[in-house]
């Protein structure tokens, strides 16, 4: 059994909690968070230790895994840490505010051989896999154009006040919501190497931004636009999707359908002319136990099966994670 | 306590078009949206639903389901043997307030009252001591809409049992059981989209016999733990099933799907959604047929 500790349990945290909680091969032995009102929930009904102090946690309990979803700021001193103390680590998203920060934790777990996992959970939703893939095969011909958007109502009065409304703290909507979306575009249309035209707009927060508009030029010559929203109440909740327009045709994908258009037949790939539509049904992948979406489940399963079979590149590693750090950073630059 | 079995309709019309949840499109659940944006083009479709002889709603306990209770109410001839099945929480509510105020801003903001008022005596640190009194309030809160409804059973929502399934606080279940029975007379049911963990979850604090909704189709969608282990407790564990997602959120056929259910003996009932009179009637006649 994989002995793991959860630290911080905010919205995000008590999630994973549940789902690794319970995973077949994972001992949930502890869990960390400064609020009192959930610590002592858990004291009363959970079966694990409960701390209040990260460093007595790692002091008294010996963990094989943690799993981070603290306030962003914190994650550099918590997770290093972990790392010192040879103990693998899933750490929610955006990695670290300071991306010194982030090459120190990348190195540290590199020269451990620690398996390290940022939590951009939309790599494991089967639609996405399948633009990827279908990118890949050329279907839509050299690509033109391409836009990655996230709506949702997260914040649409003036008034609140948690960490993600503070900057210094990683919070707003291009640390919270475009991080999702910028993650998406560099690991399925290449990385982002300059950024243009950005408009940071606040529309009911005070010291962050609730929506993110910007021009993106990809490594590989690609450009497109990233558009961002989080005070949009027409959305009952976060919706992500990705638009590539390609020479042959174009693909609209998000977590429940990919809409593909072609010009003309494709008897290679199998498409016909015209709208061709699949569904999240043909792709979501199998898990033990579901919480709020598969994709939530599969990313922690991913991570375990990582400390299993011994492997440390893989989906959402830091690197990928610390480069997405690193495009936010250039936006904030370009704003 | 005297343990109360309710009798459980076989046709239950669930309240997820109304509302823009649509597991496979987010566009189609924009249309929705669109299309439901008046409670009273909810209730020209409940009422349809009526007319064909429906007689159980089931829905969450979103804020605009006050307004189709306040209807009911208005008409009291027209709806007197209609129930209401609550499933609560709504939880992006909750979600989303917690993103934005914190979990002790939310909990101000949606228990009735101040509840820190309500905890007098030692204010936050009272609270902390006492979940149990917080689930009540909270459950009265999310209750109060129904007031002089029928609800013969009472449901938590897939979120938040299995929430507290994962994070293996059993008791939970059974203060609420018995909260359920105790204070509004009916039965407690429960969603999940993890059947075989819950039941095990279930029988482990005394719960018998479980009203349990989840998941059950044709094609294994959302059902985690496996279709084989679903299949050996449909038929051979002791439960009161309702099947939800039977289209596996459309990607079958009304008749292959519910002529699928028709060979577990747990299955008593079926909750389903559509908008238009003929799908509803389609699906309704189905599962008279099927369902035993």
């Amino acid at each position: 059994m994989i002995k793991t500790a959860v630290i911080g349990l905010g919205k995000m945290g008590i999630s994973h909690a549940a789902i690794i909680g319970a995973h077949p091969d994972v001992d949930l032995i502890a869990v960390c968070d400064t609020s009192t009102i959930v610590t002592s929930a858990f004291k009363k009904f959970g079966k694990m230790s409960v701390y209040t102090d990260y460093k007595k946690m790692f002091e008294k309990e010996d963990l094989d895994a943690i799993i981070v979803a603290i306030p962003t700021k914190l994650h550099f001193p918590v997770v290093k840490e972990a790392l010192d103390r040879n103990i693998h680590v899933f750490c929610e998203k955006p990695f670290t505010l300071s991306l010194e920060e982030g090459r120190t934790l990348i190195k540290l777990a590199e020269d451990k051989g620690l398996v390290n996992q940022v939590g951009y959970h939309n790599h494991f939703i089967g639609t996405f896999i399948e633009l990827k893939r279908l990118l890949g095969s050329g279907l839509i011909g050299d690509l033109l154009h391409f836009t990655g958007e996230a709506y949702g109502p997260v914040v649409t009065k003036e008034k609140g006040g948690t960490w993600r409304s503070q900057k210094s703290e990683g919070g707003g909507c291009l640390y919270d919501y475009a991080s999702h979306v910028i993650n998406l575009i560099q690991e399925i249309l290449g990385r982002p190497v300059k950024i243009e035209g950005t408009l940071l707009k606040s529309f009911y927060s005070k010291g962050v931004e609730d929506a993110v508009y910007s021009l993106l030029k990809l490594k590989n010559g690609l450009t497109g636009v990233l558009s961002v929203n989080w005070s949009d109440e027409t959305f009952r909740k976060m919706s992500t999707s990705i638009t590539v327009y390609g020479k042959k045709g174009k693909i609209i994908c998000d977590a429940t359908e990919v809409k593909v258009y072609l010009k003309e037949d494709d008897t290679k790939h199998g498409f016909d002319k015209g709208w061709t539509i699949k569904y999240i049904t043909d792709f979501a992948i199998p898990v033990n136990f579901h919480l709020r979406g598969e994709e939530y489940s599969s990313q922690l399963d991913y991570f375990i099966e990582s400390i299993k079979s011994n492997r440390k590149a893989g989906v959402n590693a830091f690197e990928s994670g610390h480069y997405t750090d690193s495009v936010i950073n250039m936006i904030f630059e370009n704003a | 306590m005297l343990k109360k079995y309710q009798i459980m309709d076989k046709v239950l019309y669930g309240d997820n078009q109304f509302f823009g949840v649509n597991h496979l499109s987010d566009e189609r659940s924009r249309a929705q949206m669109m299309r439901f944006k008046d409670t009273a083009s909810i209730i020209k479709v409940l009422d349809q639903a009526i007319d064909l002889g429906i007689n159980t709603f089931m829905c969450t306990t979103h804020d605009r389901i006050g307004e189709i209770c306040n209807h009911i109410r208005a008409n009291p001839a027209r709806y007197s043997d209609f129930n209401i099945h609550p499933c609560m929480p709504y939880a992006h509510k909750y979600a989303n307030a917690v993103t934005e105020l914190g979990i002790a801003e939310t909990i101000k903001r949606y228990v009735p009252g101040n509840v820190f008022a309500t905890f007098a005596k030692g204010g936050l640190a009272f609270l902390n001591k006492d979940f149990i009194k917080l689930m009540k309030l909270l459950i009265d809160a999310e209750m109060k809409m129904f007031e002089g409804i029928n609800t013969p059973v009472i449901f938590i929502q897939n979120v938040l049992v299995d929430l507290i399934l994962g994070l293996g606080m059993f008791d939970v279940f059974k203060e609420y059981d018995a909260y359920i029975r105790d204070k509004f007379n009916a039965e407690p049911g429960y969603l999940t989209m993890n059947l075989p963990a819950l039941l095990d979850a279930l029988e482990s604090v005394g719960i018998e016999n479980p009203i349990i909704c989840t998941s059950i189709n044709k094609v294994g969608f959302r059902m985690a733990g496996g279709e084989s282990a679903y299949l050996k407790i449909l038929n051979e564990r002791k439960f009161r099933g309702i099947a939800m997602q039977v289209l596996a959120a459309g990607a079958l056929r009304p008749k292959e799907a519910i002529q699928y259910l028709s060979k577990f003996k747990n299955i008593e009932s079926v909750l389903f959604g559509a908008s238009s009179k003929a799908h509803i009637a389609e699906t309704q006649s189905l599962i008279e047929k099927y369902i035993k």
